[in-house]
């Protein structure tokens, strides 16, 4: 077994222990660390892949979105410490269903796809040569500024024959900007409806 | 992302000792942590004694003066053999396993972050193109310790801490990115090696690098105030140091902790200062150069291991230096109120740090335009490091339409 593959395993285990406690433990911020847990080991994963930017970016948003979910979702809403919640069988049952369902899609899926093929035609439309001529050299799967150019509507991969993705970026960014101005206006404090003075 | 070991690629030095597959993986994952340990360890402890010493020439005291010697050089190593011999106290209303974990999570948070810190040139335990953004990641990690302490200490002051903790980090870290940015702009890469590499010019000795450094950039210079104004916040320092608060929260967040844990928190907050002024260095202060070519020097003239060599010394004392500024501001201004830390950052940090943003954005244009008399956007602004290491003519041509082996030999030269 090469290294890779032992901590693909070591964190692959640790992403379905994560995700497994959050769903059964009952304590709030327990299931919070757990979420951390599951989410950071699949970051583990993309740098494993050589996903360097995928992998930033699931600590930077995922990691940290969870710690804002802990502060607005646990310290400001809970009325006693360490707050419990408890699922009734009815959710539970609804819940592992529906978890079952979608462990067989994936097991279905996994098992249909010829992996040989697809390897194959990837390695023949793979732009980027794997190399690791240097440090640092632009074919070590370092992915970032040709992710950019293609933001920018450049697109290094195709000869810069392909149209590039400018408009879906934009697009997204004032969504996400909708979404912020949105949250400061659910966060923001309220006037009080009878004042006293 | 690919693993260096003193300038030489990691398959390299494996092969020389003989090993292959999981056994290289490993051996080269003990010396890449060993190494940083040593740097993340020994100078927190020297910080650790440096901030006594300060704190006390500034109060007009001596500071530590027995142990070890006239200076109490040894002062940190007798703390840290106190605390371990100390009780380890768990709270009985706190969650245990969670109040115990807590310091690990800060301690592996800005420990993670020194892997991506160049040393030398190349001398970093990971070298990436989103180095810069993976050290942001992983120092904003730590809140998560900080948050979980303070929660699971089930202590009022602790919770009180963990709550303006939480608020402090998670706005402080919007105008310190920005001006992290900045540079970024300027230099076209978040890769940490290739920013100095840009700051450092080619030349030989003597060529005046120093005013390469982007500490002389008009738009950088004052990003660079206003970058190591969040990074004092983002470490939890005075006057930012809200989440401790000794005269208003007892200790905040550490109320309930004691002995080793406690200490660990003291740790990963020492070598969260260094990281943060490391990457003010390498982003606005030329990083390992030493301002008037020796390094590139001895670089360009076939002395790849002294250059490194000295570089990093030189990272360090750059590094050391804003350590200090940051110990001295500590012991010299007053703390500042929680509403009064908000306004700081709401109100005036962040309009700043867009601003500042917006002119570096339009700067390289406005100066194309001096230059040459019109405004070239079909190019993005940030290419200067590609544009360097070819003719400005192919430049253009590897930005249409870079080949990968192009690219790689772009790189390549400007490497050298």
């Amino acid at each position: 077994m090469s290294g890779e593959q032992i901590l693909f395993w070591l964190f692959a285990v640790t992403a379905c222990a994560g995700a497994i406690s959050v769903a059964l433990s009952q304590i709030v911020v327990r299931m919070a660390v757990s979420l951390i847990v599951c989410l950071s080991s699949v970051s583990a994963l993309f740098f494993l892949h050589n996903a360097d930017f995928v992998g930033a970016v699931q600590l930077m948003v995922y990691v940290g979105g969870t710690i804002v979910l802990l502060i607005f979702g646990i310290m400001l809403t809970s009325s006693s410490p360490f707050s419990k919640i408890k699922t009734s069988p009815a959710e539970g049952f609804l819940s592992a269903g529906i978890g079952a369902l979608f462990l067989s899609i994936i097991a279905f899926t996994v098992t249909q796809v010829d992996w040989k093929i697809q390897s194959d035609k990837v390695a023949a439309a793979a732009p980027v040569k794997v190399s690791s001529e240097g440090y640092n050299a632009a074919a070590d799967g370092n992915t970032a500024r040709p992710l950019a150019l293609s933001f920018l509507g450049l697109r290094p991969d195709q000869n810069g024959q392909a149209p590039g993705y400018l408009l879906p970026f934009e697009i997204v960014s004032v969504h996400l900007l909708v979404v912020l101005i949105g949250a400061a206006y659910l966060a923001r404090t309220k006037r009080r409806v009878a004042p006293n003075a | 992302m690919s693993l260096v070991l003193a300038n030489t690629p990691i398959d390299l030095v494996t092969e020389g000792l003989g090993l292959t597959g999981a056994w290289a993986w490993f051996v080269v994952a003990v010396i890449h942590t060993i190494l940083i340990g040593l740097f993340f360890g020994i100078p927190a402890g020297v910080f650790i004694w440096a901030e006594r010493k300060v704190s006390g020439r500034i109060q007009d005291r001596l500071g530590p003066t027995r142990v070890g010697g006239r200076f109490g050089w040894l002062q940190s190593a007798a703390d840290g053999a106190k605390l371990i011999q100390k009780e380890d106290l768990v709270p009985k209303d706190a969650d245990s396993l969670l109040f115990r974990a807590a310091p690990y999570i800060v301690v592996v948070a800005s420990f993670a972050a020194f892997m991506f810190l160049p040393f030398g040139d190349g001398w970093s335990a990971v070298s990436t193109d989103v180095g810069l953004f993976l050290m942001f990641a992983m120092l904003s990690l730590e809140v998560i310790g900080v948050i979980l302490a303070g929660y699971c200490s089930g202590s009022k002051w602790a919770l009180f801490g963990a709550m303006r903790e939480a608020a402090q980090m998670i706005s402080y870290e919007i105008p310190m990115a920005i001006c992290a940015l900045i540079p970024i702009i300027i230099v076209g890469s978040l890769n940490l090696n290739e920013i100095v590499r840009f700051q450092s010019g080619e030349g030989g000795f003597p060529s005046l690098t120093l005013l390469n450094w982007n500490i002389f950039h008009p738009i950088a210079a004052p990003a660079f105030i206003l970058y190591f104004v969040c990074a004092t916040a983002s470490c939890k320092r005075a006057p930012f140091d809200l989440a401790e608060a000794e005269s208003e929260l007892v200790a905040g967040f550490l109320t309930e902790y004691s002995g080793m844990r406690w200490s660990f928190f003291f740790l990963a907050e020492y070598a969260s200062m260094f990281a943060v002024s490391a990457i003010a260095a390498i982003l606005f202060l030329g990083g390992w150069d030493d301002g008037v070519g020796i390094v590139s020097g001895l670089r360009s003239s076939g002395h790849e291991y002294s250059a490194s060599a000295i570089g990093a010394v030189i990272l360090i004392a750059k590094a050391s230096k804003l350590v200090l500024v940051q110990i001295w501001v500590r012991w010299t201004l007053p703390r500042l109120r929680i509403d009064q830390v908000m306004t700081t950052c709401l109100k005036y940090l962040i309009p700043m740090a867009c601003a500042l943003f917006l002119a570096a954005a339009t700067y390289p244009l406005v100066l194309n335009r001096a230059n040459h008399g019109r405004t070239d956007l079909r190019s993005p602004i940030g290419d200067r490091v590609p544009m360097r290491a070819v003719e400005a003519s192919e430049a253009h041509a590897v930005l249409a339409a870079p080949d990968s082996t192009e690219l790689a030999a772009a790189d390549g030269e400007v490497t050298q």
